[in-house]
């Protein structure tokens, strides 16, 4: 049974290129030592999301059970199951920031952008996340938008960073 | 064999290098307690229940699974010892819905035994927990993840399946056995076989109970409600009663059947017998007409949707005859009814199987070839103890009756396909007898009998040298597959049944605790009762009986005839996995 023909048609061909991209990904890897989460990583950065299609895939060119690769991507918390939005705004969680106050610039990114913590707004646009420390513990409260880094940040500026990206 | 020395608990023990601290103890006389330990099958030492004290290990040691080592000294008694495995028994009894009066497995539960064993009066830590929905969308399984306690046995008898359907979602304390996003298991290539039901500790999972339809069935007065029963119940069905493992109470079943109210109770081995006639012909035709080889058997519907599922190349191999469920289903509701002047639609059907897939195959449309499901209801062994329970029924004590005339006369060969092998060796009994006009020297064909994974056999019949195999368990057959697939191996004839052991340990049949599955295996025992039950049967070969070639006489004309083929054959579909 050739790969293609396990899954909805319309998947692949909506993204030949992508999956055509990640077939390379598993050629690399292929034959190497627990190569799944490498490619799952991979798989993510072409794909956006590891979506049902996409494991599918992988489990069909790897000959890993889809409930295997279902588990090891929910395990890690990298790994996401729906696409995130373009802007991914995460607030350390680290405990120099949560006793700094992270929690309240959380709240404050929860009303500005109108979605709770793990969620993607309607446009495709923001994602809101809480993540471990990322060692930024001198500036902390430490905001991250992509690969932007806020540091010593306040409520009251949260607004003014949203704005910069909203239009963007 | 090479073998070392242990102290245990003072007491020195030989035993054979690669043994485990848990071996050990037992020939010491020790019994340490195990959770998530079910031998051969989940050894991961994940519970920590089974710690022990190992000198000069700085931690406490998971007895399951660390190997003894030659002058090895082992403490299985100390203060430090008790309070670990306590401490983590109660951590899990936290999180754990401790419904006991309420749940299926009350009294035959692992959890509740060890909090026995343990003596906790008290459960120290009072946590957050997290309700699940429970998952009863399935004809066949209803999962309960509020009784979980996260040991994964059901997670490696799926995998080790080859199915692999269940896992471990999410981590910490979040984790949950389930499907992939959030699915029924109805929802996922499940093939239904109850393994993971035989492999729970606990009642996170269990069949999906059907009594309260056969009691309503039996109540009714406008309803002929008549019964069937698979050959691999009478060998278990005692265990529910306290019985010894293997004891054969196919006269006491009866009985109790009988008392429960049923209007007439036959035996699915007729319909054994039946498919043998069925599907040797089919093979013999297959062989002379170069029709698609190996031919495949197809009365485990585990194997059935296993195949559907990940090897639908194979469709093609697989015999047309239903299962013999199925087929006597079929037959009530035609044969049975003209004859005895019944009306079809008042006519209800139950069968006692030792098998959950057994539920979702009777709910196959395709399967109702006179207009009316052939099946009515599926009750499992277990389902039926229970049944016999509520009704008060003595059963140990019960006389041995008869089944019904007709519908309830088989042979030896009928019998043996409750264990793996017995419907290869079944069929062979007969097709030599077909092909050679004369019988076996020896009809009892030990090549396919045990419990090797996959079993082969050769067999000389007059010019033609028959080549079968046997597997048993669905990952044995993908084994198995994969070699006929690559053109390594070459067979005429192939037996799958879905369970390990065959029907004899189906997922539907009494649950044996992990302890006691050290020391017994259920698989060998309750086959050998089987075996017993062929020896003693006055015909052996399905061909001999007399009520078979009677219906064939007077209703189907002849095997593989149209009439046979509308009512007694079927065809497969592809399935998609996910």
């Amino acid at each position: 049974m050739s790969v293609s023909s396990v899954f909805s048609a319309s998947a692949v061909t909506d993204n030949k290129e992508k999956f055509a991209k990640l077939q390379e990904v598993i050629e690399r890897y292929r034959g190497m030592e627990g190569p799944l989460v490498p490619v799952l990583h991979e798989a993510q950065e072409i794909f956006g999301a590891l979506t049902l299609d996409v494991q599918k895939y992988i489990s069909e060119a790897l000959n890993v059970p889809v409930m295997q690769i279902y588990g090891v991507a929910t395990f890690y918390s990298q790994f996401t199951l729906k696409p995130k939005g373009k802007c991914k705004v995460s607030v350390c969680m680290g405990t120099a920031c949560y006793v700094r106050g992270a929690k309240k610039i959380q709240d404050k990114l929860v009303e500005n952008l109108g979605i709770q913590v793990g969620e993607t707004d309607k446009d495709g646009k923001f994602t809101l996340e809480a993540t471990r420390c990322v060692g930024a513990c001198g500036l902390s409260p430490v905001l991250l938008v992509n690969d932007d880094v806020y540091g010593r940040t306040t409520p009251d500026i949260v607004p003014n960073i949203m704005d910069k990206y909203r239009k963007a | 064999m090479e073998t070392v020395k242990v102290m245990v608990d003072g007491v020195q023990v030989e035993v054979p290098k690669g043994s485990t601290i848990l071996d050990a103890a037992k020939i010491a006389g020790i019994d340490i307690p195990t959770l998530c330990f079910l031998k051969g099958i989940n050894e991961i030492g994940a519970c920590r229940i089974c710690l022990v004290e190992v000198e000069g290990t700085r931690a406490l040691q998971a007895s399951c699974v660390y190997p003894v080592s030659d002058g090895m000294v082992v403490r299985t008694n100390t203060p430090a010892v008790r309070e670990a495995r306590r401490v983590n028994l109660e951590l899990i009894l936290s999180n754990h819905d401790r419904k006991c009066l309420t749940c299926v497995r009350n009294q035959n539960c692992e959890l509740q035994d060890l909090a026995e064993r343990f003596h906790v009066k008290d459960i120290r830590f009072e946590g957050e927990s997290i309700h699940y929905p429970v998952d009863d969308l399935s004809p066949s399984i209803v999962r309960d993840a509020n009784k979980c306690i996260l040991c994964r046995r059901c997670v490696a008898v799926c995998a080790s399946q080859g199915v692999g359907v269940i896992g471990p979602v999410d981590r910490g304390f979040r984790t949950i056995i389930e499907p992939i996003f959030n699915r029924s298991i109805n929802n996922v290539p499940c093939i239904n076989c109850g393994q993971c039901i035989l492999a729970c500790p606990v009642g996170a999972i269990r069949e999906k109970d059907d009594v309260e339809k056969v009691w309503t069935a039996l109540q009714d007065p406008n309803l002929h409600v008549v019964v069937q029963t698979a050959p691999a119940v009478r060998v278990a069905l005692g265990e529910e009663f306290g019985m010894e493992m293997g004891t054969r109470v196919t006269g006491k079943m009866a009985a109790a059947l009988r008392r429960l109210g049923f209007d007439k109770v036959f035996d699915t081995n007729f319909s054994a017998d039946l498919t043998i006639m069925e599907e040797g012909t089919e093979l013999l035709g297959r062989i002379k007409n170069g029709g698609k080889l190996p031919l495949i058997t197809s009365c485990s519907p585990g194997w059935i949707k296993f195949c559907e599922q990940f090897y639908p190349d194979f469709l093609d191999n697989i015999s047309t005859c239903k299962s013999p469920q199925q087929m006597l289903g079929a037959l009530l509701k035609s044969y049975y009814v003209e004859k005895n002047g019944l009306d079809p639609a008042k006519v209800f059907v139950v069968s006692v199987m030792p098998c959950t897939a057994k539920k979702f195959e009777a709910q196959r449309p395709e399967l109702s070839s006179t207009g009316y499901p052939d099946v009515d209801v599926v009750l499992t062994t277990r389902e039926l103890g229970r049944m016999i329970k509520e009704a008060g029924l003595d059963f140990p004590n019960l006389p041995d009756e008869e089944f019904d005339p007709t519908l309830g006369e088989s042979t030896g060969a009928a019998v043996i396909f409750g264990a793996t092998g017995g419907v290869m060796e079944a069929a062979l009994r007969t097709v030599a007898e077909i092909v050679t006009g004369k019988p076996l020297d020896d009809i009892e064909i030990k090549a396919v009998r045990g419990i090797e994974g996959v079993k082969e056999a050769e067999i000389q019949l007059g010019d033609l040298l028959v080549r079968a195999a046997v597997a048993h368990g669905t990952g044995n057959a993908k084994a198995l597959l994969e070699k006929v697939k690559s053109g390594e191996k070459e067979y005429h004839f192939i037996e799958v049944m879905a369970c390990p052991g065959g029907c004899v340990t189906g997922g539907g049949q009494p649950i044996v605790k992990a302890k006691k599955r050290m020391d017994r295996d259920p698989r060998e025992v309750r086959a050998a009762a089987i075996y017993d039950e062929d020896r003693d049967k006055p015909l052996r070969k399905s061909h001999e009986n007399p009520e078979v070639k009677k219906l064939y006489e007077e209703y189907l004309q002849e095997p593989n005839s149209h009439k046979a083929h509308e009512l007694l054959h079927t065809h497969y579909v592809a399935r998609q996995k996910y």
